[in-house]
């Protein structure tokens, strides 16, 4: 449920469902994005789902705060909304020239790659929500050993594809981007396909992805 | 090709095809993009007789240089900015807000913006693009949008259709007033700073960075020091947001911005104030001043009203 709704600015909605970044929190986030997403309300005009919030922000030409707060405050979350679960894998090349952040990961966790590697595909991860660029997916949770901060000094060009790890989630630039999450592989596979306009991003909130690491000569045959 | 186009004789630097941009896609990291200046956009379809919402060549700073082929229509600019057609006897220095006809062999050359940024060139008939989730507007970061999601290049051609035959001149006389202050309503993290750095956001000057662009619009100034967390659990942004980043400085997101950040929530610039700020150029500097959501909407309700007075008075 949401613990607070106050106003981002004078056209949104700022939805709080607390502190905790876990799936329970996430799945109500989604379940509310979803329900407001079918109803089509007027003036709202763009709705961002993340791990704990929902930002509903609207048209101030066709409606304002006090009437869009009153709507999501009396909105029924149907609990049975199908939070659709596909199951994605991902193939990810962990090649030296790829795995751009190897090093300092193996100093910042005091593990050796292997160990970092052997962890990170053994697990099966959550996509909590999608954006920043178009189609990025925010994963989690990664295993407590493999927790690690941002880059102290961004890069000013993630390569596509990067596969990166920053506190307790893993995402892939799904285009060249600025970043600051430690780039441990690169994936072949396009993750966003703005063709696709129904259906442009291959992971979605909710969706449960497994990593399968494959070698230099898989990842440069990939695309052929 | 089609009989009637334009050819880009010199593209500027930061041409681009925009309309109100897409909608209802954050969600999967698609922002609104759109013209910067909303205002003078709607102004310079009005002045060509198009519908609102019709494709424009946006340009900064430094516009483009056009030459036309084909049958006679009409072009406005609007803006703050300096332009000359040229025609095959003579040379008309140009006003904004008033729509010329041009002819066959014409150009239209953009010299710049005056002490802002944004400029918009409409044309009484339609570009003929590619659009994207109902959409032409351009996206360089994403690569979405018409002309691959691209700048306009030196030597482009691009064709028009539906060319609108009433070319009786349009004229409005309208000044770009500049803003002082901008206004901000206190963001869900303002408490995140020391009561001397929000004092500081209030009081001091901030510069505008040479590093902006549609997608933000970067401040240099005095430091405010975040005295809880200098990141956030990632979440929405909005056109608008002022984020303070780690290093102390304001960036606020403009109309490319990424849909998700991490940074502390310092404020949100009213939507009232939303089209001078972006007419700001780099290296001015500007003030914030608090004020609260009723009033924020007011002042919106006001804004929009004199948009629509404006648009029927053309």
């Amino acid at each position: 449920m949401i613990k607070n709704i106050s106003n981002l600015g004078d056209a949104a909605l700022y939805c709080d469902f607390g502190k905790e970044v876990n799936k329970e929190t996430n799945s109500t986030v989604i379940r509310y994005f979803k329900t407001l997403k079918h109803r089509k309300i007027i003036g709202i005009n763009n709705l961002t789902p993340s791990y704990n919030k929902l930002i509903i922000s609207y048209d101030l030409k066709k409606t304002n705060f006090k009437d869009i707060k009153k709507i999501v405050e009396n909105i029924s979350i149907d609990q049975k909304e199908d939070l659709s679960s596909n199951k994605i894998e991902i193939p990810v090349c962990c090649e030296e020239s790829l795995s751009l952040d190897i090093e300092r990961l193996e100093k910042k966790l005091n593990l050796n790659r292997d160990k970092i590697f052997d962890n990170f595909f053994s697990k099966e991860y959550f996509c909590y929500m999608t954006g920043f660029i178009a189609g990025m997916p925010f994963l989690g949770d990664l295993d407590n050993l493999l927790r690690a901060k941002r880059l102290e000094t961004p890069r000013v060009k993630v390569p596509k594809g990067s596969v990166g790890l920053t506190e307790q989630f893993a995402n892939i630039y799904t285009s060249e981007s600025p970043g600051g999450w430690n780039i441990i592989g690169n994936s072949p596979l396009g993750i966003f396909d703005k063709k696709k306009e129904q259906k442009p991003n291959l992971i979605n909130p909710g969706d449960i992805v497994v990593f399968k690491k494959i070698n230099i000569d898989q990842y440069k045959k990939y695309n052929e | 090709m089609n009989k009637n186009y334009f050819e880009i004789i010199r593209a500027g630097i930061n041409t681009t095809f925009q309309d109100l941009g897409r909608d209802n896609l954050y969600h999967i990291g698609i922002p609104f993009s759109g013209a910067m200046d909303n205002r003078n956009f709607l102004l310079s379809n009005k002045l060509v007789k198009n519908n609102l919402n019709s494709p424009v060549l946006e340009f900064a700073y430094l516009g483009p240089s056009l030459r036309y082929h084909g049958e006679k229509i009409s072009i406005a600019v609007t803006g703050d900015v300096n332009f000359k057609l040229k025609k095959e006897q003579k040379i008309i220095e140009g006003n904004c807000y008033e729509s010329y006809l041009i002819e066959n062999g014409d150009e239209i050359d953009i010299l710049s913006t005056n002490k802002s940024v944004y400029g918009y060139l409409a044309i009484s008939a339609e570009f003929d693009l590619n659009f994207q989730w109902k959409s032409c507007s351009v996206n360089t970061k994403a690569n979405i949008g018409s002309n691959n999601g691209k700048k306009v290049s030196d030597n482009q051609k691009f064709q028009i259709k539906n060319l609108n035959n009433d070319y009786s001149k349009k004229k409005i006389n309208y000044f770009n007033s500049k803003i002082e202050k901008i206004r901000v309503i206190k963001g869900t993290n303002f408490d995140y700073f020391s009561d001397k750095g929000k004092k500081l956001f209030f009081e001091r000057e901030f510069m505008i960075s040479k590093l902006s662009d549609r997608m933000g619009m970067r401040l240099e100034g005095p430091k405010i020091e975040n005295v809880v967390d200098t990141n956030i659990k990632s979440e929405g942004l909005l056109k608008g947001v002022i984020q303070i980043t780690a290093d102390g400085f304001p960036i606020i997101m403009l109309s490319d911005h990424g849909t998700i950040g991490g940074y502390p929530k310092i404020g949100v610039v009213i939507s009232a104030d939303y089209d001078k700020l972006v007419q700001i150029p780099s290296g001015a500097k500007i003030k914030f001043q608090e004020i609260e959501l009723s009033d924020a909407e007011t002042l919106f309700r006001l804004y929009e009203m004199e948009t629509q007075n404006l648009i029927s008075r053309i």
